[in-house]
């Protein structure tokens, strides 16, 4: 048989039927093929009014993929998009444009060799992000712990607003890095600290120019991370640090922090309306802690952490090391019913929505779903002119009796690394709504390993033409050929979410119309994706399983 | 999967003809169940014994038994044409490059159209045509250069606008051609059929044809075939024939003495498809379009297309491997280029439903040319194989020169580019077949150019002043294994790409060789001419002067220390080799000949010189390297290396005498160049040849010495009107009928091989005549070169074709050398050729079909031997090797 796969999610144009003349910038382009990859709604996080500052048109695209839009608004909303996409020629990018789009924020860092040997568990990590929505919403960050062992990567989706996807992407490894030192460590800093002593450092990070620092908020910052690792010295349990406990308590203590900074604001009008940015946007988390050959993930919201897993007979698996926090968790479902009177059991999850409008249903910041509603009326009132005048901010999300709604605590699933862990995938929602977790495995997998394990194709008895054969074929060439062009395995990803057609290998037409969308309509045909590819040393993995055994 | 074969195979009427096969037939059908009754016993002894049931053995059967032979037994180690030959496409095309193939399809062609008619067997001949494409103006340049080819031959051919192909085919996408070739002559057949009907024919004659028969190796007494060794008993035989196929390799090796059949087998995919809507027409032209790599013919109303990939897959490299066979499976990754190719010619295709990727594995040899002929170590051992995936093509042709081959002791054509003695041991290395193969299957659909050099199996024989000429710039040809020079590209100028440098026009080595032979005229070249077949023919007694006397066709009883010119000649007078022979002492003589008669004059002389240990013959080949020292001041040079007096008193030329040059004795000095030009040939031993080497360029310097290759050397010799043996010279060509009566002595007091036939042709005259042909109105620089094999017409009637050419730097014209024949213009029978008849016509040379006016002449210019030292000692149409 011919092994076509299709792993297609199913078409947009036949769940919304949208007439071809209607995109005058794809028109001539099948729309069908276009729209395979198109997710059900993009903005879903929050499916209320978005931004701060928004054009009249993002506020327009919001509303259609509001829950209870009607199809009369739907329509529109494609009559005022005419305008926008008014260019009728057909543009291609060139494989080098694309090219450079899509590695234009890649970063590789590889594990640094002493004596010629990488005793580290992890060889290195490729990681790349592909903007759809202006600004982009994702951050990501990585860093080596310097006063304990083990390296942090995390993936953060933004909504409502980048500010607390950034914020957490800041400050979330100093809260792990701190919650894991040892207590004379703590002492140590502090002493540091108290006598205006240089600081040992806690964590080297490995960022893309891109990737930046609040300098403004820095002060802030240290000061909220100073009052916690304070609290840990006075805490002193004495006991050693669990990975798993301080992963917890890191992140709701960084939540907390974030929440109790918008509350008392600051006196400098610029932090202080940044802080209630941060507060009022919201952010997932999915974070990796890797020490030898324990890997911890602790997961907030719907970014998704995956292992790669090489079988014996050289073929790829996924093991899912995360689990998404939404309307599709049963478990996430009844954790939030059992967390409310029964009286609510029918407004917490409306069209798979948190309160019928938030798709994670774990998140930093996002204290529309965790203030009461005097808080968030009072801190509006009091906040700057912006924030008064926002509609969003303003709205208070219905069936709003008993908050908290939400909560930044994470899930974490400890694994040991077996040597047949190859790789681990961090990767925000906007990776997995376009790939299955098993083609992601195969193709990170084959390209790490540079070994295409290409069924060979035999006809046999069934019905195929010279021109699907044909097809298929330069298909399966442009698969082997795209793995060459890339250096980095999550651009090597990316390029294959974005560009992959129905026979689950790259199409440089595709990807370039994909590309070229103009800002206004990229966030419609795709989210922001991110991605971290960690590589694991087998041969350390394996020493390490015998030295255990 | 193999089904569908049925249908090829599907008639089997021709059995029921032939109560033998009848009685085959029941044995078979009974293997399946419990009772197998034996099947024919083989005979004890044959005449001939046959090893393999394709298109090849069958073919040989045929025209053996056609010929008068009857006792020969047919072995096929499976099913008759079960193999390569049942897979393959059966396309029959007479589109060849080289003359003697093109007479070989053309002759199959003929043969299958009546085979049906003569054995009752149908054989799916269709006369479709075929319809070669160009997309490129080189492409038809090479295409019309086979239109001429085939046009002189007679069989139909015409060159094609696209719009013409539009209407001979109606799904061709012709925008991307420039033009065509149609041959409306070519067929389609069933090529098993085609076997089959041969092999009925064969077994009415009385071949005996036994299938399930394996040979498991051929038996050898006293370097003759004595019998053949079967899983099913021994049969005596006086000729063994290797047909077989793909495993003739192994088969040759199977044996005590093994017999190289230098070839490898690749794979080799084809597509068939169902029929098309409306199916295509049966008689629809074979399309064949090499720039798309693939061929196109209908197929039971679908289409049959494969094609020669840039990448084969070279198979069975470490021999036969069951494993292998049973995986030979449809890669259709692998084919995805030609596919890409179908659909861009035939886009409608699209929707055209696939039935199957048939693997199909084929031969293919070192040069692209099939293998035939006699063992040059085992007599009676024939071989026929190696098509190239033409087998079809050639079946009925090959097998004919094979029969006769066998029983008049040569074809009826030169067979020399398909003889297996071309090739030596060095060809057999697996790994030097595999990587050639490799190269030569995409060659199939190359465009080709004149001089192109093979790229794999390179630097196996080489000079030891290998890396020092490379070093100065050499670039290089081989031959026969060996490295040789062609051109030195001079520091700091770059020559185009290999692939760029493919030209049918002026070539960018061009003021390169012309500034060597300028140098060559005015001052003195060295050449490293090391690749010469070299022998040492010793005796006691006179055995050695009195067998070489009786072998060769001048006289070789001249004092010693002389150089003869002559030539090595069959019954019928023609050239079996053209050597220079020095006579060193009494009793022991110095030979050389052209490199790639190392094998076959070794045979030639090996059966032919009495075996008696008083008489030795030695291949010192490896033992000299040889300097060509061409130019007025070689004799400067060399007299200051040697302290010895070369004046042509003391040194005249055809001269051999074993002197020192620098620190260095025992160098035989022989005053020829083989150019016509003066100077000398150094054999040196090859520990001394580095130290002479720098000698000769550090006295040399100063006499303006530099290097040159044998492109200069061609110019040279082709502008004086040498022949060269392989090229211009074969086994039908006589001394008389190429201008060399002076190097025969017919009355040189005994008996020697082609006296007679020499006599008669003295007396009655020659029926074709070597020409020198000087173009005339060719522009050097916007026309097409010449090259060899271009049609000769005289007066507008075409009387014969070039064998070799060249620009000459000295009349700043193109020579072309060629045979002149005169047909009666009525009946077309061979007339004898007069030099009045050469003398009196005007002469037009056909290049790709464009016809430029040539000037004919018998005797070289005089003028270009202005350095000659004596009138008389000149080495007027002395020879040349290439």
């Amino acid at each position: 048989a011919i092994p076509v796969r299709s792993s297609r999610l199913p078409l947009l144009s036949d769940a919304m039927p949208a007439p071809a003349h209607l995109f005058p910038l794809i028109r001539n382009c099948e729309i069908s093929r276009i729209c395979s990859t198109v997710c059900y709604c993009h903005h879903k996080h929050l499916c209320c009014l978005s931004h701060f500052a928004h054009s009249h048109f993002r506020y327009a695209s919001q509303k259609r993929f509001v829950a209870l839009h009607r199809p009369k608004e739907n329509f529109n909303y494609f009559i005022h998009t005419r305008d926008y996409a008014s260019t009728p020629q057909r543009f291609y990018l060139t494989p080098p444009q694309v090219n450079s789009i899509l590695k234009a924020n890649e970063y590789s860092f590889k594990v640094p060799e002493f004596d010629g040997k990488n005793v580290s568990s992890v060889l290195g990590f490729d990681s790349n992000q592909l903007p759809a929505n202006a600004p982009i919403e994702d951050r990501r960050s990585a860093a080596t712990c310097l006063q304990t062992r083990g390296m942090l990567l995390g993936v953060f989706d933004g909504h409502a607003g980048c500010a607390c996807a950034q914020a957490v992407s800041e400050r979330l490894f100093y809260y792990i890095a701190v919650s894991l030192l040892p207590h004379e460590t703590l002492l140590e800093i502090e002493n540091a600290v108290e006598s205006g002593r240089a600081l040992l450092p806690i964590l080297q990070w490995h960022k893309h120019p891109n990737d930046y620092f609040s300098k403004e908020a820095s002060k802030l910052y240290f000061n909220s991370l100073r009052t916690y690792w304070q609290e840990l010295i006075d805490l002193n349990s004495g006991e050693t640090t669990d990975v798993k406990e301080a992963l917890i308590n890191a992140f709701k203590r960084l939540d907390n922090d974030i929440s109790l900074e918008a509350q008392v604001g600051d006196p400098n009008s610029f932090l202080n309306y940044l802080v209630l940015r941060v507060a009022f946007s919201g952010a997932t988390a999915c974070v990796a802690h890797v020490d030898g050959v324990d890997l911890h993930i602790a997961n907030t919201g719907d970014s998704r952490a995956m292992l790669g897993v090489q079988e014996e007979d050289g073929s790829w698996s996924a093991v899912n090391l995360s689990y998404d926090h939404n309307a599709q968790n049963e478990h996430e479902v009844e954790r939030v019913k059992m967390e409310h009177p029964k009286s609510e059991e029918k407004s917490l999850v409306k069209q798979d929505r948190l309160l019928g409008l938030l798709m994670p249903f774990r998140a930093f910041g996002d204290v529309k779903f965790k203030w009461s509603i005097e808080l968030q009326k009072r801190v509006v009132e009091s906040g700057p002119d912006q924030l008064n005048d926002n509609e969003y901010t303003k709205f208070i999300p219905p069936n709003y009796h008993t908050p908290p709604y939400l909560t930044a605590e994470p899930e974490v699933i400890h694994h040991k690394l077996r040597p047949q862990d190859k790789f681990l995938v961090l990767a925000t929602d906007g990776l997995w709504e376009t790939m299955h977790r098993q083609d992601v495995a195969r193709i990170v997998g084959e390209y790490l390993t540079g070994v295409h394990h290409q069924q060979p194709i035999a006809v046999g008895g069934y019905k195929v033409t010279l021109g699907q054969m044909h097809g298929l074929l330069t298909e399966r060439r442009a698969r082997i050929s795209s793995v060459f062009e890339d250096q980095n395995a999550a651009t090597h990803l990316i390029r294959h979410a974005v560009g992959n057609n129905e026979f689950g290998t790259v199409d440089h037409e595709r990807l370039s119309k994909m590309l070229s969308l103009p800002e206004e309509l990229a966030r419609m045909y795709r989210d922001d994706i991110t991605i971290i590819v960690v590589q694991f040393n087998s041969h350390v993995i394996g020493a390490c399983q015998n030295e255990e055994l | 999967a193999a089904g569908m074969f049925l249908r090829l195979l599907s008639d089997v009427r021709w059995r029921a003809a032939n109560p033998k096969w009848r009685r085959m037939t029941c044995s078979r059908r009974s293997t399946s169940s419990t009772a197998e009754p034996h099947p024919v016993s083989l005979p004890a002894q044959a005449q001939v014994v046959i090893c393999g049931g394709g298109i090849m053995g069958t073919s040989v059967a045929y025209h053996l038994s056609k010929m008068g032979w009857k006792d020969i037994v047919l072995l096929e180690q499976g099913r008759l044409a079960a193999g390569t030959t049942r897979f393959c496409a059966g396309i029959v095309s007479t589109a060849r490059h080289v003359s003697v193939e093109l007479k070989m399809a053309d002759y199959s062609n003929k043969l299958y159209q009546q085979l049906e008619q003569e054995t009752g067997v149908k054989t799916g001949y269709v006369k479709t045509g075929s319809i070669s494409l160009a997309q490129t103006q080189d492409r038809l340049i090479s295409l019309k250069r086979i239109a001429s080819s085939l046009n002189v031959m007679g069989i139909p051919c015409e060159i094609i606008t696209p719009k013409q192909v539009a209407q001979l085919h109606p799904l061709i996408n012709i925008h991307d051609l420039v033009g065509a070739m149609y041959v409306p002559e070519d067929a389609l057949v069933s090529s098993a059929n085609v076997s089959l009907a041969l092999a009925t024919a064969a077994s009415r004659n009385g071949v005996q044809i036994h299938e399930r028969t394996s040979v498991s190796h051929v038996s050898v007494q006293k370097g003759r075939v004595t019998g053949v060794e079967t899983d099913r008993g021994q049969i005596q035989c006086q000729y063994f024939v290797n047909c077989a196929g793909q495993w003739a390799y192994e088969l040759g090796h199977s044996g005590e003495e093994p017999v190289n059949i230098p070839l490898h087998a690749c794979e080799h995919f084809y597509l068939l498809t169902h029929p098309l809507k409306e199916p295509l027409a049966s008689n629809l032209p074979t399309i064949v379009d090499p720039d798309g790599r693939i061929y196109i013919r209908n197929w039971q109303g679908g289409i049959l297309s494969g094609g020669f990939e840039k990448n084969p897959k070279p198979l069975f490299t470490e021999g036969r491997n069951q494993l292998e066979i049973q995986n030979l499976q449809e890669d259709w990754d692998h084919f995805e280029p030609l596919l890409s190719a179908l659909l861009r010619r035939m886009p409608d295709l699209e929707a055209l439903q696939i039935m199957q990727l048939v693997n199909c594995p084929e031969s293919f040899t070192p040069d692209m040319r099939c293998i035939m002929g006699e063992s040059p170590t085992v007599r009676g051992y024939f071989v026929l194989a190696g098509m190239n995936s033409a087998g079809i093509s050639y079946g009925g042709g090959a097998g004919k020169y094979l029969a006769e081959w066998m029983v008049n002791g040569y074809p009826s054509e030169n067979v020399w580019p398909l003889d297996l003695k071309r090739f030596g041991t060095l060809q057999s290395s697996r790994t030097f077949l595999r990587h050639r193969v490799m190269e030569v299957m995409p060659l199939m659909c190359d465009l080709k150019v004149p001089r192109w050099d093979f790229q794999t199996g390179r630097q196996l024989r080489t000079s030891p002043l290998y890396d020092r000429l490379d070093a100065q710039g050499a670039r290089w040809m081989e031959k026969h294994g060996f490295e040789r020079v062609k051109y030195f590209v001079p520091p700091g100028k770059d020559l185009l790409d290999l692939d760029q440098s493919k030209t049918f026009y002026k070539p960018d080595w061009f003021d390169i060789v012309g500034s060597e032979v300028k140098c060559c005229k005015e001052a003195v070249c060295v050449i490293d001419m090391s690749s010469f077949t070299k022998f040492e023919i010793s005796s006691t007694g006179d055995q050695a002067l009195e067998n070489l006397q009786y072998l060769f066709s001048n006289d070789l009883d001249v004092p010693v220390g002389h150089v003869v010119h002559t030539g090595m000649l069959n019954e019928k007078g023609g050239y079996e080799n053209d050597c220079s022979i020095a006579r060193l002492s009494k009793r022991s003589f110095f030979m050389i000949s052209p490199t790639d008669q190392q094998v076959h004059c070794w045979a030639w002389l090996k059966n032919r010189l009495p075996n008696d240990s008083t008489l030795t013959m030695e291949d010192v080949t490896w033992k000299y390297t040889a300097l060509n020292l061409i130019g007025p001041r070689a004799v400067d040079v060399l007299s200051e290396l040697s302290y010895a007096p070369i004046t042509p008193e003391h040194f005249p030329s055809l001269f051999c005498k074993e002197m020192s040059v620098g620190y260095a004795n025992g160098i035989r000095v022989m005053s020829i160049t083989h150019t016509g030009e003066p100077g000398f040939m150094l054999y040196i031993p090859i520990e001394y040849a580095l130290h002479v080497y720098n000698e000769v360029m550090n006295m040399g310097q100063k006499y303006g010495i530099r290097n040159a290759g044998y492109y200069a050397l061609r110019s040279l010799r082709i502008e004086k009107f040498f022949a060269f043996w392989g090229q211009d010279l074969d086994a039908f060509t006589t001394p008389m009928e190429c201008g060399r009566e002076f190097q025969v002595k017919l009355e040189k007091g005994m008996q020697f091989v082609g006296q007679e036939a020499l006599l008669e042709q003295k007396q009655n005259g020659v029926y074709k005549r070597f020409t020198m042909f000087i173009l005339e109105d060719h522009d050097t620089d916007m026309d097409l070169w010449p090259w060899w094999g271009e049609p000769i017409f005289r007066n507008g009637r075409y009387v014969g074709k070039t064998t070799s050419s060249a620009y000459s730097y000295t009349l700043e014209r193109h020579v072309c050398l060629g045979f002149v024949q005169h047909f009666d213009e009525k009946t077309g029978e061979e007339l004898v050729v007069t030099t009045d008849f050469i003398n009196q016509g005007e002469y037009e040379i056909d290049i790709a079909g464009q016809r430029f006016q040539a000037k004919a002449k018998l005797y070289p210019f005089s003028s270009l031997f202005t350095h000659r030292r004596r009138k008389d000692e000149v080495e007027l149409s002395g020879y040349q090797r290439e």
